[in-house]
């Protein structure tokens, strides 16, 4: 039985367990909703509720249980031999699921029928001729170990499922049934719904907190495999960038420094750019700008903020990068000959900091306004202009809130990648001059994984340290940040 | 102090520091301030008072042009400090509200050390011509301010770390230290306790001796505690303007007397 099936007829049973629920607590009241103690949709819910959770809980846990175990009783019965040289029994069970697939595919289109997919004396030969008719993804010959694994795989599956289903429909009117059961005047049914939502909502939460736990640990595995390749203090402290790209180690050269140098250095020129411009926009709207101009400009502003990033790498390409070579270029306005091509550090670093500016005005904007307005009127009434009263006092008021916004903008544009792609070239470099093209963490993350890579080599685990170093990096600045804007939130009130 | 005292209060004829005639203030399309005609006496606490919403706060902040800070708000009529039409195109209201002072309701000291409070208007107006004359100016305000004492030896603290009468005091000798002829009061001791309370009442009286200090206030025992004249508003209009103790022992409009003797307001 297909899965949707089996979680339609799961929430049908819920409805029914809502409408019985519902009438039978009303029954006991003598139809007078006053009677009793929570609304009649409470114990509908309930009774839902409790035919829903404990089914899905099943469903999931067997899902997630069922193939490991079938793995392992398989796996356990193929024959050491069968193993060839250079794999491993993991593959060898790859390809034995793959084929019960193929199998299944096979049965559904037709092409064979279920005895002869079943049959374990089945010719081999001709299988894989069908399978691969039917379309199936069959890498090489079907041998016959590997057949009648697939077929005893296959059996399985087919009786775990139809257990599963039996077992989940069984928990699911149990369930309903025990809701209804409940339902009578005197039942709380108001506060299980009550701890039903709270329960929901953590695991709402949790799910979010796990997910960043899961990334967190896949990323320090695979760094953990790569430092095991590739010596740390030459990674740290290495000057040089260069993997080699025969996917055979050894000659590589992969030194995080002129990546890093790279990320900071476009970073900074970011930040140079949105930094003053987003707290000057964010100063004119929140206190000089009269409603109907801060109505239309801060949408619009904020419209920045839409726009995809790999936009802003198309401009940075066609349009900033020819701009400023016709301006610090060979032949250009000035008549210096200092960028040689379009992508070069400040190409990028322009672009990223405008990306950057609605970000940076657009909190700064919040934190501006969240200054009482008695400390403007005190500066006021001190016979201060507008502009001393936000040099002086406004600002000084707001700065750990701006700080934090500065340093939230600093660890967004340390993660930016197509901006950098697109702008700043992929040649890593350490060097001072601007002008020069350089290239960032994420931009080599993305270059070490696209293409065909061998997930056992340095060149390609590199990724997982680079992810790894940006993580940290980006991590320690938003605590940073958070620890700025914490300590210093309560100067006024 | 001379609270018991109300008849026997002597009252000199004193130079007329402010003179508002026909003053008129919108908020958009309410008609806030009517006919206001008021001449305010220099070296003079003038108490205004009369029940929430009638104008009272609103009519002081005409006085130093606070309310253009205001978008909606609108002033008409003529507001003469020493002969000087305060609205004319002339005045720069920056340098006005640094010769008439003022003080909130609630004390709002900047996010700064107290020193940096006190100093803030003399820096800004160029008010010290070296560090030490500035640590002089400093020193001399918070004494006027009645608080020197207690903040002596930490001039560098925040001003926020300070209790709520302490803030009030600072402010007011923060205000006291760009110089100011005319000092504003809008109900200066609404947020403080009665202790504190007393302090300020007390400097309100030592001020007077080189101030015209103007007082918005609720509690008609502290109108009648600080102040020479007293002025009543009701429904944006002024009703009746004279010298507190004939006010409230003699008023002259029925509804001043409804309002002193708690029927109105």
């Amino acid at each position: 039985m297909p899965l949707l099936w089996l979680i339609l007829i799961v929430l049908a049973i819920a409805a029914a367990g809502y409408v019985l629920g519902r009438s039978r607590a009303l029954a006991s009241a003598g139809g007078d909703i006053r009677q009793l103690h929570s609304l009649p949709s409470y114990y509908g819910s309930n009774a839902a509720l409790k035919a829903v959770v404990p089914a899905l809980l099943l469903l999931v846990l067997w899902l997630i249980a069922q193939p490991l175990y079938i793995n392992s009783v398989i796996s356990g019965t193929l024959p050491d031999e069968l193993i060839s040289e250079g794999s491993s029994r993991g593959l060898l069970m790859a390809e034995v699921s793959r084929t019960a697939q193929g199998l299944d595919l096979a049965v559904s289109q037709g092409v064979i029928d279920e005895g002869v997919a079943s049959d374990p004396a089945a010719d081999f030969n001709a299988m894989t001729d069908r399978l691969k008719q039917a379309g199936a993804i069959v890498t090489s010959q079907i041998t016959q170990p590997v057949l009648n694994a697939a077929q005893r795989y296959r059996s399985m599956s087919h009786t775990g499922t139809a257990i599963m289903s039996i077992a989940v429909i069984i928990i699911a009117v149990l369930g309903a049934f025990y809701g209804i059961r409940q339902s009578s005047a005197q039942f709380r049914a108001r506060n299980v719904v009550e701890q039903g939502v709270r329960v929901l909502l953590v695991a709402a939460a949790s799910i979010a907190v796990l997910t960043t736990v899961g990334i967190v640990l896949s990323l320090v595995f695979n760094t953990i495999e790569f430092f095991r390749l590739y010596p740390a203090s030459e990674f740290f402290f290495g000057l040089s960038w260069a993997p080699s790209f025969s996917g055979r180690g050894g000659s590589s050269e992969l030194g995080v420094l002129p990546l890093l140098w790279g990320t900071i250095y476009i970073s900074i020129v970011a930040l140079i750019v949105a930094v003053p411009v987003g707290l000057f926009a964010a100063i004119y709207l929140s206190e000089y700008a009269g409603s109907k101009v801060r109505a239309v400009a801060k949408p619009l502003l904020e419209v920045l903020a839409g726009i995809p990033t790999i936009v802003y790498g198309l401009f940075a390409l066609l349009t900033v990068g020819p701009l400023l070579v016709s301006i610090f270029g060979d032949g250009g306005v000035l008549g210096v000959s200092w960028q040689g091509g379009g992508r070069a550090v400040i190409t990028a670093g322009l672009v990223m900091g405008i990306m950057l500016i609605p970000f940076v005005s657009s909190l700064s904007d919040d934190i501006i306004n969240a200054v009482p307005q008695a400390m403007r009127d005190g500066s006021y009434g001190l016979g201060a202009t507008k502009s001393e009263t936000i040099k002086q006092v406004v600002l000084p008021a707001a700065l750990p809130g701006i700080v934090g916004a500065i340093l939230l903008a600093a660890s967004r544009a340390i993660g930016e990648t197509m901006i950098v792609v697109l702008g700043a070239g992929a040649a890593a470099r350490l060097s001072l001059n601007p002008f020069e093209a350089m290239t960032t963490v994420t931009a080599k993350i993305v270059s070490q994984l696209t293409g065909d890579s061998d997930f056992a080599s340095p060149e390609a685990l590199v990724a997982f340290a680079l992810g790894m170093t940006l993580f940290v990096l980006t991590l320690g600045l938003n605590v940073f940040a958070l620890y700025i804007v914490r300590k210093y939130r309560e100067q006024y009130d | 102090m001379n609270d018991m005292r109300l008849l026997e209060r002597d009252v000199d004829a004193k130079d007329i520091k402010i003179a508002a005639r026909k003053v008129q203030v919108y908020y958009a399309d309410t008609h806030a301030i009517k006919d206001v005609d008021v001449d305010i006496e220099d070296k003079t606490v003038t108490a205004f008072i009369g029940p929430s919403g009638c104008g009272k706060s609103t009519f002081l902040r005409c006085l130093n042009r606070m309310n253009d800070t205001i978008d909606i708000c609108r002033v008409e009529g003529d507001i003469r400090i020493d002969g000087e039409d305060i609205y004319d195109a002339k005045v720069d209201p920056v340098q006005l509200r640094a010769k008439v002072g003022m003080v909130f309701q609630k004390p709002n000291p900047f996010p700064k050390s107290i020193y940096d409070n006190i100093a803030y208007g003399p820096r800004i107006h160029g008010l010290a011509r070296s560090k030490a004359d500035l640590d002089d100016i400093v020193e001399k305000s918070l004494r006027r301010g009645a608080i020197w004492d207690e903040v002596k030896d930490r001039l560098h603290a925040p001003g926020t770390g300070l209790s709520g009468g302490q803030q009030q005091r600072l402010c007011i000798a923060r205000a006291v230290a760009t110089e100011p002829e005319v000092l504003l009061m809008d109900e200066p001791c609404s947020a403080l306790d009665p202790i504190a309370t007393s302090q300020v009442e007390e400097l309100i009286d030592e001020l007077r001796q080189e101030f015209s200090v103007v007082i918005v206030t609720h509690s008609m025992q502290q109108a009648a505690r600080v102040s020479q004249k007293t002025a009543f508003f009701h429904l944006g209009n002024l009703v009746e303007y004279g010298e507190t103790g004939q006010i409230f022992t003699t008023p002259q409009d029925p509804r001043t007397e409804s309002y002193i003797t708690g029927r109105i307001g």
